[in-house]
């Protein structure tokens, strides 16, 4: 599914958290939205998910206009920035959540949750942890599963913001390759943020550079070094 | 290998033992004064003339009409303030809206109200002496000295048990959880049952049981609103203090043990649930 910002602004009271953006983002893509704290993107993000409404402004996927479009209709797979799971709920009850909150007629049967969950905690290599609650995990235990529980709702575009941040360098490596493979994989639109340059550069497709508020720079990573835009864009990805 | 004796492991928080012997004896001693002896002395004094003055102080009329006044206000109260303060808390924990400092403000005046005030508000609010009141009584409506005016004094000064007791717990917990369901599908009200309130029970236990001790001890307020009509507005507390004016001690203090049951009844319930979900507490308290 394509994804495409129009003229989208947000404000909270006076403050302007997004001024009027413009974007386009390819189906299956895998793009990075890039920039220090405080520059819009976890805002953006929201507004995509439908946890938050633009002041104006339209959002588009795939042509159709979802400005209006609920939360729950969105059906975007969105893993926070402290994984937010349950943390009253095994994580098997975490990763079957969105079955068990479809409408009846379309939720699947009890076995048939059983083995969706499952295949989803091979998928991300921890097959035997549906037992434990989330405080007996590890960070990067923690996050894996926030990412099984996006995936289990089979989600129009996956969104995460900075999925890795709060992660140790060797784990934040590991689970880098295992969010490629799974886009690779799923071939499902992504949108993930960070304020890490490296990782934008190494992760993306396609990374969107931003900046109180502000897009800065669209591109290739490679386009990005080669020809920074503005003088923000060299000072932020100079390495 | 190194010799060295590994010596026992020595808490980091550590007193010489005199000083802990005598903070533990302190405390001690100061429940047994303070707790202990007036709970004992209540059931002592109630049972001085032995089962049969328990019994029979027990079947008089006013005494049975005082208990069930105090349980139907509880059964009442209670769980409407379970609402009301869930409610109450949910507006301030998870979303900003203009107002929400005095709405604070609010939920703690029965706090800083004294509760005799507060029955004399009722009082004035409905009484014959206000046009509300002339009209209430033009339409046969009794509040004061009735049923309603005691659920409503009762209302008034539990109301911030609840809200106090779920506000820093639903703020701490922030609203993520909530947002998380959201995208997964789930409904508003799908996401309070399976989420918000789970995430709450233990501290919700908790003010409920404060609330229920406090609608069921009340004195103050109820004494003014209720006007302590025996056999019909009287309830558990005020019916011992006419009792005990009265000179009938073993009738004063066997409702006022029946009051100390009641009380020590939903502590053991509250233990009993914590015990029961040892494992769940231990596990959903820190993330
Ligand atoms: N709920 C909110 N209320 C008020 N201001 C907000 C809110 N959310 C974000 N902001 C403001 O919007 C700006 C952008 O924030 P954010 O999108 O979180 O940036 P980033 O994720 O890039 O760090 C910041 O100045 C922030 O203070
Ligand atoms: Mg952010």
């Amino acid at each position: 599914m394509n994804i495409e910002l129009e003229e989208l602004a947000k404000e909270f009271g006076t403050e302007r958290a997004l001024h009027p953006v413009s974007l386009f983002i390819p189906s299956g893509a895998l793009i990075s939205l890039l920039g220090p704290s405080g520059s819009g993107k976890t805002t953006l993000l929201r507004i995509l998910a439908g946890l938050e409404f633009p002041t104006s402004g339209r959002v588009r996927f795939d042509g159709a206009d979802a400005t209006g479009l609920s939360v729950q209709d969105r059906r975007a797979g969105f893993v926070f920035q402290h994984y937010a799971l349950f943390r009253h709920m095994t994580v098997f009850e975490n990763v079957a959540y969105g079955l068990r909150a479809r409408p009846r007629r379309e939720r699947p049967t009890e076995a048939e949750i059983g083995r969706r969950v499952t295949r989803l905690l091979d998928l991300i290599q921890l097959p035997d942890i549906g037992a434990r609650y989330p405080n007996q995990l590890s960070g990067g235990q923690r996050q894996r599963v926030a990412l099984a529980r996006a995936l289990a709702i089979e989600p129009r575009m996956l969104l995460l913001d900075e999925p890795f941040g709060a992660l140790d360098a060797r784990v934040r490596k590991e689970l880098r390759q295992g969010l490629r493979e799974i886009h690779d994989n799923t071939g499902l639109t992504t949108v993930f943020v960070t304020h890490d340059q490296e990782e934008a550069m190494e992760l993306a497709d396609l990374v969107v550079v931003m900046s109180m508020g502000r897009i800065e720079q669209v591109g290739k990573p490679a386009e990005i070094r080669a020809r920074p835009a503005t003088e923000f864009v060299r000072t932020f990805t100079a390495v | 290998m190194s010799d060295i004796v590994l010596s026992r492991p020595v808490p980091v928080t550590t007193e010489p033992p005199l000083a802990r012997a005598l903070l533990v004896g302190l405390a001690i001693l100061f429940v047994a004064i303070f707790l202990f002896a007036p709970l004992a002395t209540v059931f002592a004094e109630a049972l001085a003339q032995g089962w049969r003055g328990m019994i029979a102080a027990l079947s008089l009329p006013d005494a049975q009409a005082a208990i069930r006044m105090t349980l139907s206000i509880a059964v009442i109260a209670v769980p409407l303030n379970a609402v009301f303060g869930i409610a109450a808390a949910w507006a301030i924990a998870k979303f900003d809206f203009r107002g929400k400092a005095f709405l604070i403000t609010l939920i703690d005046l029965p706090f800083s109200v004294s509760p005799v005030v507060a029955g004399l508000m009722l009082v004035l609010l409905f009484g014959a002496n206000s046009s509300l009141g002339v009209w209430l009584m033009a339409h046969d409506i009794r509040i004061v000295f009735a049923f309603p005016g005691i659920l409503l004094a009762t209302l008034f000064v539990t109301f911030p048990f609840v809200a106090r007791e779920l506000i820093p717990v639903m703020i701490e917990q922030g609203r993520t959880e909530e947002e998380a369901a959201l995208t997964l599908g789930a409904s508003g009200w799908r996401t309070f049952f399976t989420v918000t309130l789970p995430n709450i029970r233990w501290a919700l236990l908790y003010g409920v049981l404060l609330c229920n001790a406090r609608a069921m001890g009340e004195f103050g307020a109820v004494a003014v609103v209720s006007g302590k009509i025996r056999g019909e507005t009287a309830t558990m507390p005020t019916m011992v203090e006419m009792f005990f004016n009265e000179y009938l001690s073993v009738a004063a203090f066997t409702l006022a043990s029946v009051l100390a049951m009641l009380a020590l009844l939903t502590l053991l319930l509250k233990s009993l649930l914590e015990w029961r979900h040892a494992d769940l507490l231990a596990a959903t308290c820190r993330h």
